[in-house]
């Protein structure tokens, strides 16, 4: 289904709620100058509102002190930042040369017809809206698929109805390489810099990032040994490099004093300590 | 003579819950920024500047040299921003990075500010990343919590306040001024230079903006030394390098080995192009990087050996494309997004991409005459170096390159009247023996 009304003109009257108020403030004080604030306030308004709305524009505007036409410069610039609804699952397709090549325009091809709509339009239901993307740093994973700005790996025609089947159907979708699936207000809200404590679900890599890692474990392959606790490295030092290792010797052995909590008051980090008396 | 494969960075990547501090200073995490913050910020910088590290963000800049021109004693805040708005096409090494161990980062955010004598910074992680913005929130949050943020870092009087940012989607702010402009609050445009941003960066103070692999570098840096850091790599490309193998390959994944490797060296590793074809064409790091061919196997990978052989190093990412590729269907949809991501502030780039795509979506559908070729290398040439950035510049190396190796290809477009490949054949799922 396309929305072909414009829903910023009909958007929500009246002020964004207190509490959202007071958060879009918040964000402000992260930054020495409390513009900067406004890419993750335009996420916060999103997680909000479901979409940038007018009323979200005149509230970062508000609180800025700019004008509502610089916000909306700046929420029409990113292609994060929608004005039209977005669905609980927002299913975006890379389609960038690589993971189009391995497969993923014949996937977005398959969504379109499966689900009924076209790029960025948004299902019957309100469940998915499904776009198309450029790339999202996961080539070694192709094809790629986002959940709400999730890793789906390693996707195929089938796997990818199976997977908007399923998060229609409201069963537990988990990334790849990430979370389980939550909203996409929810993971707007993220975006904004409110925490959701998550961080400790999925896995810490995917098999591709450990591939060379792996290989390296088999044959017994590693970096140069570094530099011991006495401060010696491998290898033969040139003149140079044997100053530079005498003195970040000297470093670590007052690293070690250092290394003592009650010993720390005292500035190790002023401009009189090691460092500056090598210059010397 | 060192190892094929030297994992450092991804040295942990294999541990237990490596996103945790606990698990990160089992490993030996966080002792890197005591001694640094025992040599003091001069010390740290000429050792960075020593150890030969230069930008893994593409440009290969001497990172100890950026530092360095930041002005001493101006009475001026200073800012680190950290570029993981990693977007280029085919780049994968920073995400992967900061999802296992965002640690490794915020030492090197830590101690590298302290160099640049720097109070605030920050991290502007690309947006469409969720779990990879809140591995990073838990990383820094720990950090402050176990005093290695905020005030009075390990007792040495240095203060330090990282922020983590999220962008909203725009290839564009990997641009370091773009970047700036879009962490004010603002369309993300580039700035002309001068003035650089060592000099008027972020708020018009000096701003050191490093890539997230440059950044992450620097802890083992200070912990082994600049001697063991150049002991890896080549005489101009020091220490180790996280290169990306994506598509056709039987393998595709993360090598972290000493800059100089290879592609025959890594498709080996990474068991060869995939069963029953053969290499055709790839990037040596990114859709920027002028394409190469299966004559280039031997290039080392450095930013000497790359750029000797007509293209450039950029992030390593290398995009194996098989004889099933077609190589303008690959061009045509770069050039498309080249055209999406243009800011729009400079006219050659701006309108050049929009014609550029024009031109070449008649030729891959047949349509057209040789003579558009010439009218491509043509609006190519008025692009290249005529606009604020890079992007401009990025768009035109698919198209010279893909010209300059396949200008059969594109003719035959032309005589076949469309694209004389199954674009079938290319895919993951392809049928065992589909052939182009």
């Amino acid at each position: 289904m396309t929305l072909n009304h414009d829903p910023a003109l009909d958007a929500g009257s009246g002020r964004l709620p207190e509490e959202t108020l007071r958060e879009l403030r918040a964000i402000g004080a992260r930054y020495p100058q409390a513009r900067s604030a406004l890419l993750p306030m335009l996420h916060l308004v999103q997680s909000v509102e479901g979409r940038v709305t007018s009323r979200g524009i005149e509230a970062c505007a508000d609180i800025l002190g700019i004008s509502a036409a610089e916000v909306s410069g700046v929420a029409t610039f990113y292609t994060m930042y929608k004005r039209r609804p977005v669905g609980d699952y927002h299913v975006g397709v890379c389609t960038n040369t690589l993971c189009a090549v391995m497969g993923g325009d014949e996937i977005f091809e398959r969504l379109k017809g499966h689900l009924d709509v076209g790029n960025d339009e948004t299902t019957d239901d309100g469940k998915v809206t499904l776009e198309h993307l450029e790339c999202n740093a996961a080539c070694d994973y192709a094809p790629v698929m986002m959940v709400n700005w999730e890793f789906m790996d390693n996707m195929t025609p089938q796997s990818a109805t199976q997977l908007v089947d399923d998060l229609r159907a409201g069963t537990e979708v988990r990334s790849t390489r990430g979370a389980r699936i939550c909203t996409w207000r929810e993971a707007e809200r993220v975006l904004a810099g409110f925490p959701d404590d998550r961080a400790d679900e999925g896995p810490a890599a995917g098999p591709a990032s450990l591939v060379g890692l792996g290989i390296a474990r088999e044959r017994g392959w590693k970096a140069p040994e570094g530099r011991t606790a006495a401060g010696t490295t491998s290898g033969t030092p040139g003149a140079t490099a044997a100053a530079e290792q005498a003195d970040t010797s000297r470093a670590e052995s007052e690293t070690k004093v250092e290394q003592s909590p009650t010993d720390t008051v005292g500035g190790k980090g002023d401009e009189t300590s090691t460092g500056e008396g090598k210059k010397r | 003579m060192t190892d094929m494969l030297t994992p450092v960075l991804s040295d942990n990547w294999d541990t237990e819950r490596p996103w945790t501090l606990e698990s990160y200073e089992q490993t030996g995490g966080y002792a890197a920024l005591d001694t640094a913050l025992g040599m003091g910020q001069d010390a740290v910088i000429d050792l960075v500047k020593e150890s030969g590290l230069r930008g893994r963000g593409g440009a290969g800049f001497p990172t100890g040299m950026k530092w360095g021109f930041i002005p001493q004693g101006d009475g001026k805040p200073h800012y680190l921003v950290v570029n993981a708005d990693e977007s280029e096409p085919g780049t994968c090494k920073d995400i992967p990075l900061m999802m296992a161990s965002p640690h490794t980062l915020v030492e090197g955010v830590i101690i590298s500010s302290y160099a640049i004598r720097a109070n605030h910074a920050f991290i502007y992680v690309r947006g469409e990343v969720l779990h990879v913005v809140r591995r990073l929130q838990r990383a820094v949050q720990e950090a402050y919590l176990a005093g290695h943020l905020g005030q009075n870092i390990h007792g040495s009087g240095y203060d330090l306040e990282l922020t983590v940012h999220a962008g909203a989607g725009a290839y564009i702010c990997g641009e370091e001024t773009a970047l700036l402009d879009s962490l004010e609050g603002r369309r993300g445009q580039p700035r002309l230079r001068p003035p650089f941003p060592a000099v008027a960066g972020l708020y018009a103070a000096p701003t050191v903006i490093n890539n997230v692999e440059s950044i992450a570098s620097v802890p083992c840096i200070v912990r082994n030394g600049a001697e063991w850091f150049g002991s890896m790599g080549t005489e101009k490309s020091k220490g180790m390098t996280l290169y990306s193998l994506s598509g056709h390959v039987k393998r595709p994944g993360q090598y972290e080995a000493p800059l100089g490797i290879t592609l025959r060296q890594l498709l080996d590793l990474a068991g060869g192009v995939r069963e029953g074809h053969e290499l055709k064409f790839w990037t040596p790091g990114g859709s920027s990087t002028p394409i190469l061919t299966a004559e280039h196997l031997d290039v080392p990978l450095d930013y000497e050996g790359v750029g000797a052989a007509g293209s450039m190093l950029g992030t390593k990412a290398l995009q194996i494309f098989d004889e099933t590729t077609c190589v303008v269907r690959a061009v045509l949809r770069w050039t498309e997004f080249y055209k999406h991501e243009s800011c729009g502030k400079c006219t050659p780039c701006r309108e050049g991409t929009w014609w550029l795509v024009q031109t070449l979506a008649r030729l891959e559908q047949g349509k057209g005459s040789e003579q558009d070729l010439e009218n491509l290398l043509d609006t190519c040439d008025n692009i290249l170096g005529r606009s604020f950035c890079a992007l401009g510049d990025g768009a035109t190396s698919p198209i010279t390159s893909s010209i300059q190796h396949f200008r059969d290809e594109y003719v035959r477009h032309l005589t076949e009247g469309g694209c004389p490949f199954d674009h079938a054949a290319s895919t993951l799922f392809a049928p065992a023996g589909a052939t182009a």
